[in-house]
């Protein structure tokens, strides 16, 4: 009796806090599909204010994308080659190059961003370009990557995997390539998910980093609340929602399937 | 098998003093014939796994040091271009293969057609007695063939010389004991020049050609097991190879004169202190009214195939004695001791 007491209040409260959590969430998706908020549901449902979000920000939202996925290749191409040669190297250089690829997490991405435009204000087409953005994405999404990678490299006493690997003849970028890439795989599948929704979401850098013709979703977001209906924000949040849970379960899922396989 | 099976094996003044400044290995200088077994035999952290990790590739000797195979000085190749095969204490079998694909692995870094590795890992596989697991992956195996599967790969590519850092440390003692057979049968039959390191003394006695025993970064003794056992020319290589009592006592008229009595000696013109060693099965228990050496036995551990037996007041510190286990010998019983003149060995006076 005590037992199912306690298994009760347990469950009110969780229940509280996740209703507290997503009840938000749900009202703000359904007000994107009200007529008229103001007036409530009973003004009708409609796809209007989704229609209207869409062929307002396509642009954005695709640049959205682009932005990730090029995010990803690059952090994939740094990040893992970084995280093997710390690994296989350590010492203090390999140390203090951690440190400072990790420093981003660290320092405010408005501090971040000033930096940039600093440095690169100069260079009008880049500046002007999402190759600026891109950057800023890979300088916050880099740790990420290096440790969850290293995280795993970590685990399974990489140095002497690649010194029997080596041993039977083959180079480095042979070792790297049929050796360490494939058992760093649930390190590099973790690291990409976390560097794609860091960059989807990210707020801070791409606000002081963006030009009216280089938006970002979340920038696009703040963009509609400020300057448009109600409606179409809610919308917009409704298709940011729509875009982003099915990639991240996809992902999730992908990462599950490698980590019982080996 | 081949010809091309093996190469002789020079090292010249090979030192290694790592970055922190700390010396893992003073100067080593050491030949290895073509098709010899060499087991380098030490206590942790003598420097024995550096040596060993030189000649691969792994690490490369401070200036003035080098390596040579065939006469051929491969001190600046990288090891992927040593031909070497290599045995890991903790094998570093790849997770994301299989076995026959980790076996076969060197094989197709070398561009062997797939035809022809398919029948020389099968060739293998029979070799090492693995056979029927090929298909596994290496978390389903058991330490023993996970062992079996490291031999397998680093002999896959018939390498120049076959590295072997503690290949049976890391099993249980009954299992050590059975792939230690198989390990000794294999060498043979593949005629490879091996270099064996390991810190257990019965697995360097059973392998070794030779064996090199290493102190504290340097060589205390290079011979044939019974040379190294039977004639240790420091009181370091007697107390690590086998069990050993060091006496220090005084040499008179061909006698080692000891607190319970004297032992003959075989050189009688010796004279004055010396430290000698007697080895515990060189001991034997005679009745106590004629020997000419005797003392107490302090305690009896019997352990089946032999017992040992502690004896005091023979000796300035207790004798270590292992004797038959039909002999009937009780605590706090007298006992003769006999030690014939060739058992005792003497070593260089302070031997350490």
């Amino acid at each position: 009796m005590r037992d199912r007491l306690i298994l009760g209040s347990q469950l009110l409260f969780t229940s509280l806090v996740a209703a507290f959590l997503i009840v938000p969430a749900i009202l703000s998706m359904l007000a994107g599909i009200t007529v008229n908020y103001f007036r409530g549901i009973g003004s009708g449902l409609t796809f209007q204010w989704v229609v209207a979000v869409w062929d307002l920000y396509a642009e954005t939202i695709a640049r959205s994308f682009l932005i990730a996925v090029a995010t990803l290749v690059v952090t994939l191409l740094i990040g893992v080659p970084a995280a093997y040669a710390f690994n296989v190297r350590g010492g203090r250089l390999a140390r203090t190059m951690e440190e400072v690829i990790t420093l981003p997490l660290a320092i405010p991405g408005l501090a971040i961003a000033l930096a940039l435009l600093l440095t690169y204000n100069g260079f009008g087409d880049f500046r002007r370009s999402w190759l600026f953005i891109l950057t800023g994405h890979v300088v916050f999404t880099l740790p990420f990557m290096v440790r969850a990678v290293m995280a795993v490299l970590s685990g399974i006493d990489v140095k002497t995997l690649d010194e029997s690997a080596a041993s039977l003849g083959a180079g480095p970028w042979r070792r790297f390539r049929d050796v360490i890439v494939p058992n760093a795989r649930p390190g590099i599948l973790a690291g990409a998910l976390a560097v794609v929704t860091l960059s989807l979401g990210e707020f801070n850098l791409t606000w002081m980093l963006h030009t009216p013709l280089t938006k970002t979703l979340p920038v696009g977001l703040a963009d509609s609340y400020a300057s448009m209906r109600l409606e179409i924000a809610s919308a917009y949040t409704l298709v940011f929602f729509l875009m982003i849970i099915p990639l991240l379960v996809a992902m999730q899922l992908l990462a599950d399937r490698s980590g019982t396989r080996s | 098998m081949s010809d091309s099976h093996g190469v002789s094996l020079r090292l010249e003044a090979c030192a290694k003093t790592f970055p922190g400044g700390s010396r893992a290995l003073e100067p080593v200088t050491l030949e290895v014939a073509r098709g010899e077994t060499v087991v380098i035999l030490g206590p942790s952290g003598c420097g024995k796994t550096t040596l060993l990790r030189i000649i691969a590739g792994l690490e490369a000797p401070d200036a003035g040091g080098a390596v040579f195979f065939n006469a051929v000085d491969v001190t600046k190749v990288p090891i992927e271009q040593r031909k070497v095969g290599m045995v890991f204490q903790s094998y570093a079998l790849f997770p994301n293969m299989s076995v026959a694909e980790n076996i076969g692995y060197g094989l197709k870094i070398r561009g062997v057609a797939r035809a022809e590795r398919t029948a020389r890992v099968e060739e293998l596989a029979k070799l090492t007695g693995i056979e029927g697991f090929e298909r596994r992956r290496i978390t389903q195996l058991s330490g023993g063939q996970r062992q079996r599967v490291a031999l397998a790969r680093a002999v896959a590519v018939q390498p120049s010389v076959l590295l072997l850092d503690e290949p049976l440390t890391a099993l249980d003692a009954a299992l050590r004991e059975r792939l230690r057979g198989e390990l000794d049968r294999l060498l043979r039959t593949l005629e490879i020049t091996t270099i064996y390191v390991t810190h257990d003394q019965a697995e360097a006695m059973a392998l070794g050609d030779r064996i090199v025993v290493m102190r504290n970064g340097a060589i205390a003794q290079i011979g044939p097991p019974r040379e190294i056992y039977f004639s240790p020319q420091s009181r370091f290589v007697a107390e690590f190879v086998g069990a050993a009592t060091i006496l220090e006592a005084t040499i008179e008229n061909g006698t080692l004169r000891l607190p319970g009595g004297r032992i003959k000696i075989a050189n009688g013109a010796l004279a004055g202190p010396v430290t000698a060693m007697v080895r515990p099965e060189a001991i034997g228990i005679v009745p106590p009214e004629h020997a000419a050496l005797c003392g107490r036995v302090e305690s009896v551990s019997f352990v089946g195939d032999r017992q040992r037996l502690v004896v005091t007041g023979a000796a300035d510190r207790p004798l270590v004695v292992s004797v038959a286990n039909s002999i009937d010998v009780k605590m706090g019983e007298r006992v003769g001791l006999a030690i014939e003149p060739d058992a005792v060995r003497l070593l260089p006076g302070d031997g350490r």
